[in-house]
């Protein structure tokens, strides 16, 4: 210890006389006694009690609507087709009905959902450059070696984006379309844009840098990878300043679902179009799919899901139902420890045994 | 000793010196070349740290590394240099203090004149001039000095602690070479013992002009002294460098490991083999999961080329797993529990309640790696002088020639109290007694001032018979040097009582009697030594008779008396018995007229027998045994060691934390009963005390065995017999605690070295055990270690052994935790201890605070830290089956490697340092509090086992949970929320706030149920020793409901359900 303190005189070794080194730190330490303890107990239970109510009122109030389409309809056509590996090429179109018993209000969120698809490999999740998504020129002509087998294609090109997880990118596309009752069949409009995390879209993803030239020219030296049928920055037709690796769907793919069974956000209901102003009305819907997406190789299943969202998120019933349960496993305990005080513990006799 | 073989040839020095030895001494291990190295090899013969090193081989092979390289290394550099800093710094101060120390000066005579060298360029043989309070620069045979007789004084503070002086003296032969012409024809040969660590021996034999002298430990000036009021000496040097005997004794001491250490290396073991199963468990997974799954899933996630199949696979995964995993035991783990000692360490050292402001001694952990074991001893041996006692002796009593001194009566023949009051003897007659002296009984004055012969010559004798060193530093102020006190205090009386001890020479003793100067011619002193238990000397007195004077232990002395004596001899018994049973220390003194021919031919077999180099001893021995034969008895001594403060007070509380005090002790029987008696570890009031004192084997199996059946016929009626022996109690604890309370046993070295012997051991430990006291007196430091050593092997419970003077070190050393009392008796136990300080009653404060406090940290810091990794690691178990057994970790990298020596140090640290759950004043007013150390309650397997089922508890908690709530949850703007790193951060998150409340809040609370104990209506529960406590039920209650916890009597640690779901809610 730095004490270069030399003392001198009879008492020169006693130690000195700080609550530190005698151990006198002041310490709270509280007493707790079934007074004290109890009250607390059922203060929590009743505090879980409450929060689950809540949640739970919440996640009731809001709307979901499941479609499994892998096989559905006439789906069942393109998932036979997409069982030939030979077919991948071909595109494959397909359309499945569902409709809506009691409208959903507010905003509408339209998700893509996978079953079985392991996008938490470590070998999988590995398998990307992070460097090249940011924009760095150089891992743009060198993707890292994590990106193997995918980093170039059979001619030595660099792969843009490289690595497993990009190139098995999900790449059906819907369309959304409602049976207007007594009129046509209405197209819904999607937002497309603003659905991935801002952090996303403006620091982990970034194009390398045009310095005037176009995006097509930028990457012109990179190959797509393996298994997309458009280069990268070719994946939105309709609007230039969402190609390359700032596409929000390759942003939201990139950004790998924790278990096997996931949901990613494909588009927003755009409720300016007076039909949809308030949500979406009851009634009969169609998707139309472009079915490119195989599944049946690793059993997966492929589904879109329809829902409104409150301030807590999604339909989750998880957690409403969790604090219900502790509330109550609380409140159990709290009760077995009352009757323990009432009949034993009552005036400390315990203690004097 | 054989082989000798060092030779220091003056003759031809200068031809051959250079290949001899130099006084070069290197202590320090490394330089700056070999420094890495050397210390890296050093610290990866650690098992912990080679362990890391193989993990972090394993991360680097790509193909399973699951978790980058750094993960490994950061935590193992760290570890690494933190160590290697401080061997670097100790070993740069080595360096400095040897360069310090081989550039010292000294003047060594080299072609007829004296030279200034540095201590590295003196060789062995060269011939070296010390002046005074220099230090010795080698070992050297002292040649001459420049005082009388060749004597020269030396103090060895640095070599064994003691600051008395000592006197050394050259050969007679050699005394008068003060010149360095003599020196230089100095031609002599010194044939001597190989180098060893022997610091009070030596043998040699000095070959020079065709005559053999002895040399022995007396001629010897070791390297370390320093020499004192001496103004120069010569000497030769004997070893030097390395081979001194200061250097040998620098010996790696034995390394002590606490029994937690053991359980510790243990349960990694088990770890280790839990990690292999889960390892396993995860492998066949990934195999079952790669050929049912993976295998179809390649599409997207194509095997590697050398991914053959399956099988491989899994075997691949299993190493990952091995990688992941291995933060079930952190490197920090060893780096937390060294750090916590050194800081328990330090609290010893600075409490103010354990330093003593008379001498400025503060307590003083030695050893920084035994404190949690002060928390768990269960026995303690004691030595009594010094230890218990103040070991300031002061003559009280004496019997002379059939006549007790040293009582006072009144007018009624009573005897009265001595008191500070009673009035004290003049010395005033005496102009150069000690004034500090006293003495209450008059009529020995009398008795002197009447010429009383016996008289005379007893006092006589004490002032010849001793090895004291006077000190006249003014006309008539004598000090005297005394190696032990109790030679001390017999010098000192025999000046007061006019037998004034002036001087001493190698060859005479000057005495002042009665104011007459006289000068006895010094013939031969026949030293005290442990075996012998006696000293005499040999002096021819100015009349010519040659008398043979001697003192020592009563049995010992009355043995070799003429058989004319045997009256008084059974007068005196009587009295020492008296003496000894007023707790005095007793000396029978004894003499002998010599006939001057009987005496010549002894003479000369002695100077042959001191000149042989093997069994030197041995012959002295006999020698020395033939000659103090039928002797004379004058009388006794009693000298009074007063016990020191708060020992009964001490030991009155060790007992009630159920520590059992034996007493070892060198003294006779009815002093260590008296002690006993005073110390409260006997009372009136104990159903029985056995007294075991027999001479045959047969004889002491008949008492232990008929001691131990009354024990047990009393206090049940015993069906057991002898037939199970140790394990009857071991299991019946209950029962033992019933019956130790009521008896005591007292058996001395005779019986003891029987009932030591293999078939009686068995019976001794049954018996001593069963009782509540146990005193063994006149045994031998040996024997001490033999007693603590057979505890220890057969009860398994951790001894702690006490005690002050050299002859306490073999028990010390023995015993699991040493300590050492600084005290009046030099260092040597201190330098051999664990713990020091100066007074017995602090033994209460290391043990009922310190130790408790320190187990109690350590235990609840080891269940903790496995709590935390178990409850960190176990999360990537559970997610093993969501990700395809594949080794995808859930947390961030960086996150793992700084989780233990970042985000969850402070709690560990707090928790492991300042952690009181009593405070000091009632750990020592409630000693039972003491006893789980002694149970092993607080960490042991079973403890071990909860922890860790509650770390796997929460890891499931901190896994699932997030998993329930996240698998379906999206942002409030609907982007999606169920990726892999927002489930990281949450989960760490989470883990964090969960293990630093579960730390904190134990920190908290553990002082809950200790706190009712000071609410004063509640009644004292720790005052009834045979209840068992209810401390003891709380613990056991603590590990069977949960409920139990959270009433006010509830254990420091808290249950899994009742602690974790309220928080686990917080950290959704």
């Amino acid at each position: 210890m730095g004490k270069a303190k030399v003392k001198s005189g009879p008492l020169a070794r006693r130690p000195d006389n700080s609550a530190f080194k005698q151990q006198r730190l002041p310490a709270w330490s509280p007493m707790l006694t079934a007074n004290t303890v109890l009250p607390f107990f059922y203060f929590m239970a009743l505090i879980c009690m409450l929060l689950g109510v809540w949640l739970l009122l919440t996640v009731q109030s809001t709307q979901e609507m499941k479609l499994d389409y892998t096989e559905a309809g006439s789906c069942n056509l393109c998932y036979i087709k997409r069982q030939n590996a030979s077919n991948a090429a071909q595109s494959c179109t397909c359309s499945v009905m569902f409709s809506i018993q009691k409208a959903f209000k507010g905003d509408v969120f339209f998700y893509y959902g996978l079953k079985n698809f392991h996008q938490n490999l470590r070998r999988y999740m590995d398998s990307r450059d992070d460097g090249q998504m940011v924009g760095r020129k150089r891992n743009l002509k060198n993707p890292s070696s994590y990106c193997q087998p995918f980093d170039k294609d059979q001619t030595g090109v660099p792969i843009a984006p490289c690595g497993a997880v990009a190139n098995s990118i999900f790449n059906d596309s819907f369309t959304l379309s409602y049976h207007q009752p007594g009129s046509y069949r209405v197209r819904i409009p999607l937002l497309r844009r603003g659905i991935t995390w801002y952090t996303d879209e403006n620091v982990k993803f970034r194009n390398p840098k045009t310095e005037n030239l176009t995006l097509a020219e930028v990457f012109k030296d990179t190959a797509r990878p393996l298994y997309w049928q458009k280069p990268v920055y070719e994946l939105d037709p309709d609007d230039p300043t969402n190609n390359g690796f700032i596409n929000e769907d390759l942003i939201i793919w990139m950004r790998e679902a924790a278990f096997p069974n996931f949901k990613k956000l494909y588009g927003v209901l755009n409720r300016a179009d007076e039909v949809f102003a308030k949500g979406l009305p009851a009634g009969n819907y169609t998707i139309d799919i472009n079915y490119n997406f195989p599944v049946q190789y690793f059993r997966g299943r492929k589904e879109v899901v329809l829902t409104t969202l409150t301030w807590f998120g999604g339909q989750n019933h998880f957690l409403p139902v969790a604090y219900l349960v502790t509330s109550s496993l609380i409140l159990l305990l709290a009760v077995v420890l009352t009757v323990i005080w009432w009949k034993f513990g009552k005036a400390g006799k315990n203690m004097q045994e | 000793m054989t082989g000798a073989e060092i030779t220091g040839d003056i003759s031809d020095w200068q031809v051959d010196n250079r290949a001899k030895k130099d006084n070069h001494i290197k202590t320090s291990k490394y330089n700056v070349f070999t420094f890495l190295p050397i210390n890296l090899f050093e610290q990866f013969q650690r098992v912990a740290n080679a362990y890391f090193v193989v993990l972090l081989i394993l991360q680097i092979i790509p193909e399973i590394s699951s978790l980058s390289w750094f993960t490994t290394i950061v935590p193992l550099v760290l570890v690494l240099a933190i160590t290697a800093v401080k061997d670097a710094t100790d070993d740069y101060f080595r360096h400095k203090s040897d360069q310090q120390v081989n550039n010292r000066q000294s003047q060594v005579l080299i072609r007829g004149s004296l030279q200034n060298e540095k201590w590295m360029n003196v060789r062995v043989g060269d011939i070296i001039k010390l002046e005074n309070n220099q230090f010795v620069a080698a070992d050297i045979l002292l040649l001459c000095s420049s005082e009388p007789y060749g004597l020269c004084y030396i103090e060895t503070a640095d070599l064994d602690g003691e600051t008395n002086l000592k006197v050394r003296q050259a050969l007679t032969i050699t005394s008068d070479l003060g010149d360095i012409t003599k020196l230089m024809d100095f031609d002599g040969e010194v044939i001597c013992e190989p180098p060893n660590n022997k610091l009070d021996k030596f043998t040699g034999t000095l070959f020079w002009r065709d005559n053999k002298y002895p040399l022995d430990n007396e001629k010897m000036l070791l390297r370390g002294c320093v020499l004192r009021n001496t103004e120069w000496c010569f000497g030769l040097v004997i070893f030097a460098g390395l081979q001194t005997k200061l250097m040998q004794n620098c010996g790696k001491t034995s390394f002590k490991r606490t029994s937690i250490d053991k359980l510790m290396n243990t349960l990694v073991l088990w770890i280790f083999a839990f990690l292999i199963c889960m390892g396993v468990i995860l492998a066949i997974g990934n195999t079952i999961w790669e050929s049912q799954i993976g295998r179809n899933f390649q599409v997207f996630l194509p095997w590697n080329e050398f991914q053959r199949s399956a099988v491989f696979s899994g075997f691949l995964t299993f190493w990952s797993y091995i990688i992941i995993l291995n933060t079930v035991v952190p490197i920090s783990l060893y780096v937390s529990v060294e750090v916590l000692r050194l800081g328990h360490s330090y609290f010893i050292n600075w409490d103010r309640k354990m330093y003593y402001s008379q001498t400025d001694t503060a307590a003083e952990a030695r050893t920084t790696t035994l404190n949690e074991e002060l928390g768990q001893v269960e026995f303690i041996f004691s030595d009594k002088t010094g230890t218990l006692t103040q070991n300031i002796m002061v003559f009280s009593k004496c019997s002379i020639n059939g006549k007790t001194f040293g009582d006072i009566y009144n007018e009624y023949d009573q005897k009265v109290e001595i008191t500070e009051k009673t009035a004290c003897v003049d010395f005033s007659f005496n102009p150069l007694c000690d004034r500090r002296f006293k003495f209450y009984d008059s009529n020995l004055v009398e008795a002197i001032k009447l010429e009383d012969l016996a008289v005379q010559e007893f006092f006589r004798l004490l002032a010849l018979c001793h090895t004291v060193m006077p000190e006249e530093k003014s006309e008539g102020n004598l000090v005297y040097q005394a190696q032990s006190p109790d030679e001390g205090a017999l010098v000192t009386a025999a000046r007061n009582f006019g037998f004034v001890f002036r001087a001493r020479t190698p060859e005479t003793i000057t005495l002042c009697e009665m104011g007459r100067a006289v000068t006895y011619q010094l013939l031969a002193i026949l030293d005290f030594n442990n075996v012998r238990k006696r000293m005499s000397v040999i002096v021819r007195n100015p009349e010519g008779q040659i008398k043979l004077y001697s003192k020592g232990a009563d049995t010992i002395i009355f043995d070799r008396l003429d058989p004319s004596n045997e009256d008084l001899m059974y007068t005196t018994s009587e009295h020492l018995n008296e003496f000894a049973g007023e707790g005095l220390r007793t000396l029978a003194l004894a003499y002998k007229d010599l006939d001057e021919d009987d005496f010549d031919v002894w003479m000369k077999k002695l100077l042959f027998a001191s000149t042989v180099i093997e069994n030197r001893e041995e012959q002295l021995a006999v020698l020395y045994e033939e000659i103090e034969q039928g002797l004379k008895l004058l009388g006794a001594t009693a000298i009074e060691d007063k016990l020191q403060e708060g020992v009964p007070e001490t030991i009155a509380c060790l007992s009630l934390a159920d520590i059992k005090i034996w007493v070892l002790t060198g003294d006779k029987l009815e002093t260590a009963m008296n002690i006993g008696y005073s110390c409260n570890m006997l009372r009136d009031d104990m159903n029985e005390v056995f007294v075991i004192s027999s001479h045959t084997v047969q004889e002491v199996q008949q008492q232990l065995r008929s001691a131990k059946e009354h024990i047990l016929g009393l206090s049940r009626v015993s069906s057991t017999g002898d037939v199970e022996k140790t394990n009857m109690f071991a299991v019946d604890s209950v029962f033992e605690e019933t019956i130790i309370a009521e008896y005591a046993l007292v058996i001395n070295g005779h019986s003891l070295a029987h009932a030591l012997e293999p078939q009686l051991e068995h019976v001794l430990l049954d018996l001593a055990c069963l009782c509540k006291t146990v005193i063994c007196c006149r045994v031998t430091p040996l024997q001490k270690a033999q007693v603590v050593e057979l505890v220890k092997r057969h009860k398994g419970a951790v001894t702690l052994a006490i005690g002050d003077g050299a002859n306490d070190v073999s028990m010390i050393k023995t015993a699991h935790i040493g300590v050492g009392i600084s005290g009046q008796e030099g260092m040597q136990a201190v330098l051999a201890s664990d713990y020091s300080f100066a007074q017995f009653r602090y033994l209460q404060r290391l043990l009922l605070v310190h130790g408790r406090w320190s187990y109690f940290r350590m235990c609840n810091f080891l269940c903790y830290f496995f709590y935390k990794n178990f409850a960190f690691t176990l999360v990537h178990f559970w997610y093993g089956f969501f990700c395809g057994f594949s080794a995808q970790t859930v947390y961030d990298q960086w996150f793992i490697t700084l989780f233990n020596i970042v985000y969850t140090s402070l709690p560990v640290l707090a928790m492991g340092l300042f952690d009181q759950d009593v405070n000091d004043q009632n750990s020592l007013r409630y000693p039972c509090l003491y006893k789980p150390g002694q149970q092993n309650l607080l960490f042991n397997k079973r403890q071990f086992f909860l922890c860790t089922l509650q770390g796997i508890g929460t890891s499931f908690l901190l896994f699932f949970i997030p998993y329930g709530a996240f698998s379906v949850m999206v942002k409030e703007d609907g982007s999606h929320f169920s990726d892999q790193q927002t489930f990281a951060v949450t989960i760490a998150t989470s883990l964090v706030i969960v293990v630093s409340v579960q730390g904190f809040g134990e920190l908290i609370t553990s002082g809950k149920n200790m706190r009712m104990n000071t609410v004063p209506s509640v009644s004292s529960p720790g005052r009834t020793p045979h209840s068992s406590t209810w401390i003891e039920n709380v613990l056991k209650r603590k590990n069977e409901v949960s409920c139990a916890n959270d009433e006010s009597t509830g254990g420091p640690e808290n249950s899994d359900i009742a602690e974790q779901t309220p928080k686990q809610q917080h950290t959704d």
